[in-house]
């Protein structure tokens, strides 16, 4: 998945710098991922856009659950 | 769950159980798989079906006194399936190849004397099993009395035909032999074993016990006589008539047993079921047409393929499902109680909570019972699901997110936002003390302080109020910890007001206490306004003005007595009724049951919007959880309490609609705040900072997040942080700011404008997977 457009469409409010797609880390029950988000490093801010979180994170969520 | 008690629960669903055709077949013939492969048109498979059990299929299949059709479960619906007819007609023309499979050779030599039906059942069986087989015959061909059957029931090139395929079997074949007493002790030296054909041996001279029929006297259950390695069978023409398929499983037994002897292992040992047996398998009939018997055109010549495919048709193919057909969870994960069990075993015992699906599965049962009432049996996956979930907790592989929004909410209501325990106004003795319930103080805080005041006027000896949450979701979740503690604060309460009796205005937590907490005599507000008259306030409306279905909650399967009392009341207040398909002791879950809502709220939507189709009728509710469940999905539902107590004169309850998560928290903190200011202790209530966030949301944005369960309090908490550190995002086209949070497990996210002194909730959603942090 490619998050460019929404890395375009958002900055970070705290700085006013740009959004970059960046490596974020993520973990639960267990299991560790990373994914490339918008993210301004600068202030420790990620983006999860609700495509993904409802999507294949939830998805990802059920399977480790039920591993 | 240990294995003795897997055992147990699988001993308890009967849905693998033979049908009926297949336990009265002695030789356990799938009459069921046969029938099903010629509905299919596939009758390969049909006659693969009989070849798999069947000795000599060519000869059995057309001379089969099918005793099966006696107790098809057909019979009072059209009249039992012609399994013999057909068995004859796929013999006849679908005959596969006449090789048998053999297993690899032993060295054990057996002999058989004596080559009737019985006597070539026996070395057929042996054949197969890999031992070498003598056959002794006295005549001039193998089958015997096989042969004095009339030509157009078994042809005797057909008998030849299927005979010869003993010798393919590599049979050692010996006819026209004397089969007498010297010869018998001759076989008994040279042979590990011998079977008798009992048929040839009719009134025989061998030095063996003969029983009263003349037939040489077995053990029933192996076919042993009085000698070690001996064995016989057959001869039912002798006892009461020729069957062949008995005659057939007389020569299969003694083959057993000597398989057995063989082996050392015991011959009696596990044969119980052995030729014909009952069955336990229950086959509902309801719904089934009556259909007649398909009578061949040619009666000479039997069936033709299509009037047998029409015929295999009327097979119902027999199973129980009762259950299943009832449960739309048990339906979802396409087996039955049985192989539920195993799955769970296997999840907790060996699979480690690693099951795919059976975490959830475990978690999504709704603990209504409806299956214990229906099962012929009384399987009860509530009991197994309950323990199978302390099992999961004890290992340490219970997912939080199956219960903890559930387990949240109790706290709220155990904590002292909600919790309350006081004394009626101005008494210091308390005879009585109303708990109306938690969901129904948040569902319907109005209608619950005007009942309270309802039981003061009517009630002497003072009645006091107790706010509290009786435990039922700790209990669903298998917290054994949260649930005694629930209980144990209830007790307290209970003790410090005198031990009054509990009134309750919520089945569930009714049944909570007559099961948990029974030396509080527990009663309904329902018995209570029976006994003690209608409050003033209602409204009786004309005859035939209101019709209401009665959606009888879950908890109250076994409360007959309550379910007529709410029927009396509406009766009373002039409501026709009119009932649901599954009520009394049949009535369904609306989801929240078992915290089926929490784990698997997928399930537990499609689980009510189904159950608002069983009619068009308004539904009544008598449970809180009920009615917003219903009304969530769009039914139009009311409480019975908005009726008995209306806030608002005139109001149609029905139409009230669905309420959010956070609204059952403010009533509930409403129904204390009212007490409390009644009692002269109210005070202005010290709102957190978050909590004085004014938020904007539309009703769509409302349901949405509602059913993310995502509360307002947890988006004012999201907005606060991101307002007082700054840390947001903005779009750059609309403006909006998208922040985030994680108190705890979850995250939550929130797009919102900033509106005047308040907020505009564009949109909120949220994740469990917990960011861990940015590469640098």
């Amino acid at each position: 998945m490619n998050f460019s457009q929404e890395a375009e469409a958002w900055t970070c409010a705290s700085c006013g710098g740009k959004l970059q797609l960046t490596k974020v880390f993520f973990s639960y029950e267990k299991g560790n991922f990373e994914v490339d988000l918008p993210a301004c490093p600068a202030c420790d801010l990620v983006l999860v856009p609700e495509s993904l979180a409802l999507g294949r994170m939830a998805e990802a969520e059920r399977i480790l659950e039920d591993k | 769950m240990e294995k003795n008690e897997l055992i147990a629960w699988e001993n308890k669903c009967i849905q693998e159980e033979s049908p009926e055709c297949t336990s009265a077949c002695p030789l356990h013939v799938d009459a069921r798989l046969f029938l099903k492969e010629i509905r299919k048109g596939d009758w390969d498979a049909a006659y693969k079906v009989l070849n798999k059990t069947m000795p000599f299929p060519g000869i059995l299949g057309r001379i089969c006194d099918h005793p099966c059709e006696e107790r098809c479960k057909r019979g009072p619906v059209g009249g039992p399936l012609a399994i013999g007819s057909l068995e004859r007609l796929c013999v006849e023309k679908f005959a596969g190849k006449k090789r048998v499979q053999l297993l690899p050779r032993k060295n054990h030599r057996i002999a058989v004397l004596g080559a009737g039906l019985a006597g070539v059942t026996a070395a057929w069986d042996l054949l197969k099993k890999g031992f070498v087989v003598s056959v002794f015959e006295s005549g001039e061909r193998l089958g015997g009395p096989l042969w004095d059957l009339p030509e157009r029931i078994l042809p005797r090139e057909i008998l030849a035909e299927e005979l010869l395929v003993l010798e393919s079997m590599m049979a050692d074949i010996h006819l026209g032999v004397r089969l007498d007493k010297a010869f018998f002790e001759q076989v008994c030296e040279e042979y590990a074993a011998v079977i008798l054909d009992r048929d040839s041996f009719h009134g025989c001279a061998l030095p063996l016990e003969l029983d009263g029929d003349g037939l040489i006297a077995v053990t029933p259950s192996t076919g042993a006589t009085g000698r070690d390695g001996v064995f016989a069978g057959g001869g039912t023409r002798f006892r009461g008539g020729f069957s062949p398929v008995m005659e057939t499983l007389e020569g299969r037994k003694p083959a057993l047993s000597i398989e057995r002897l063989m082996q050392k292992v015991g011959l009696e040992f596990g044969r119980e079921n052995e030729g014909p047996c009952s069955s336990r398998l229950f086959t509902s009939l309801e719904g089934i047409d009556p259909l007649p018997r398909v009578v061949p055109a040619d009666s000479v010549k039997g069936y033709s393929e299509e009037e047998a495919h029409m015929e295999a048709k009327r097979c119902i193919q027999c199973e129980c499902r009762e259950c299943v057909k009832k449960c739309l969870f048990l339906e979802r994960y396409k087996a039955y109680p049985k192989k539920y069990a195993r799955e769970i075993f296997n999840n907790e015992r060996i699979l480690l909570g690693a099951a795919h699906q059976y975490n959830v599965f475990t978690n999504s049962c709704s603990t209504c019972g409806l299956c214990e009432t229906i099962c012929p049996n009384d399987f009860s996956m509530a009991d197994m699901c309950l323990e199978a979930r302390r099992t999961l907790l004890k290992q340490k592989i219970m997912p939080a997110s199956f219960h903890e929004f559930a387990l949240d909410d109790m706290a709220f209501s155990n904590s002292d936002l909600f919790s309350l325990c006081r004394r009626e106004p101005g008494k210091s003795e308390s005879a009585w003390l109303y708990f109306p319930s938690c969901q129904l103080c948040g569902s319907a805080p109005g209608e619950v302080l005007s009942s309270y005041h309802y039981l003061r006027e009517k009630l002497t000896g003072g009645v006091g109020i107790l706010l509290h949450c009786c435990g039922a979701p700790a209990f669903w979740a298998g917290r054994e910890d949260l649930f005694s503690q629930a209980l144990n604060e209830i007790r307290g309460c209970w003790e410090k007001m005198g031990k009054p009796r509990i009134i309750t205005a919520c089945t569930t937590c009714l049944n909570m206490f007559q099961e948990h907490l029974p030396e509080t005599e527990p009663v309904s507000l329902w018995s209570t306004i029976l006994d003690a008259g209608l409050p003033v306030s209602v409204r009786v409306s004309g005859a035939g003005e209101v019709t209401v279905s009665v959606v009888d909650p879950c908890a109250s399967r076994q409360k007959q007595e309550e379910q007529q009392g709410i029927r009396r009341i509406l009766e009373s207040l002039g409501m026709g009724i009119e009932e649901l398909p599954l009520s009394g002791e049949k009535p369904e879950c609306c989801g929240y049951g078992g915290l089926m809502y929490n784990a698997n709220p997928t399930l537990a939507r499609d689980v009510v919007a189904r159950r608002t189709t069983a009619s068009d009728n308004d539904y009544l509710a008598y449970c809180a959880m009920c009615r917003d469940n219903f009304a969530f999905v769009g039914k139009r539902i009311s409480h019975i309490i908005e009726h008995l107590f209306p806030v608002v004169a005139g109001a149609d309850p029905a139409a009230r609609g669905w309420i959010s998560w956070s609204e059952r928290r403010d009533g509930r903190v409403r129904v204390k705040e009212s007490v409390l200011a009644e009692l002269g202790e109210g005070k202005e209530p010290q709102l957190e900072h978050y909590e004085k966030l004014a938020l904007v949301m539309s009703p769509e944005v409302r349901k949405r997040v509602d059913e993310r369960r995502i509360l307002e309090e947890d988006i004012r908490k999201v907005i606060l942080h991101a307002e007082s550190s700054g840390m947001r995002m903005q779009c750059s086209e609309s403006g909006n700011f998208l922040a985030y949070l994680q108190p705890a497990n979850v995250t939550f996210w929130v797009e919102y404008q900033l509106e005047g002194d308040g907020f505009t909730v564009l949109n909120a959603y949220c994740h469990r997977m917990k960011i861990v942090g940015i590469k640098k």
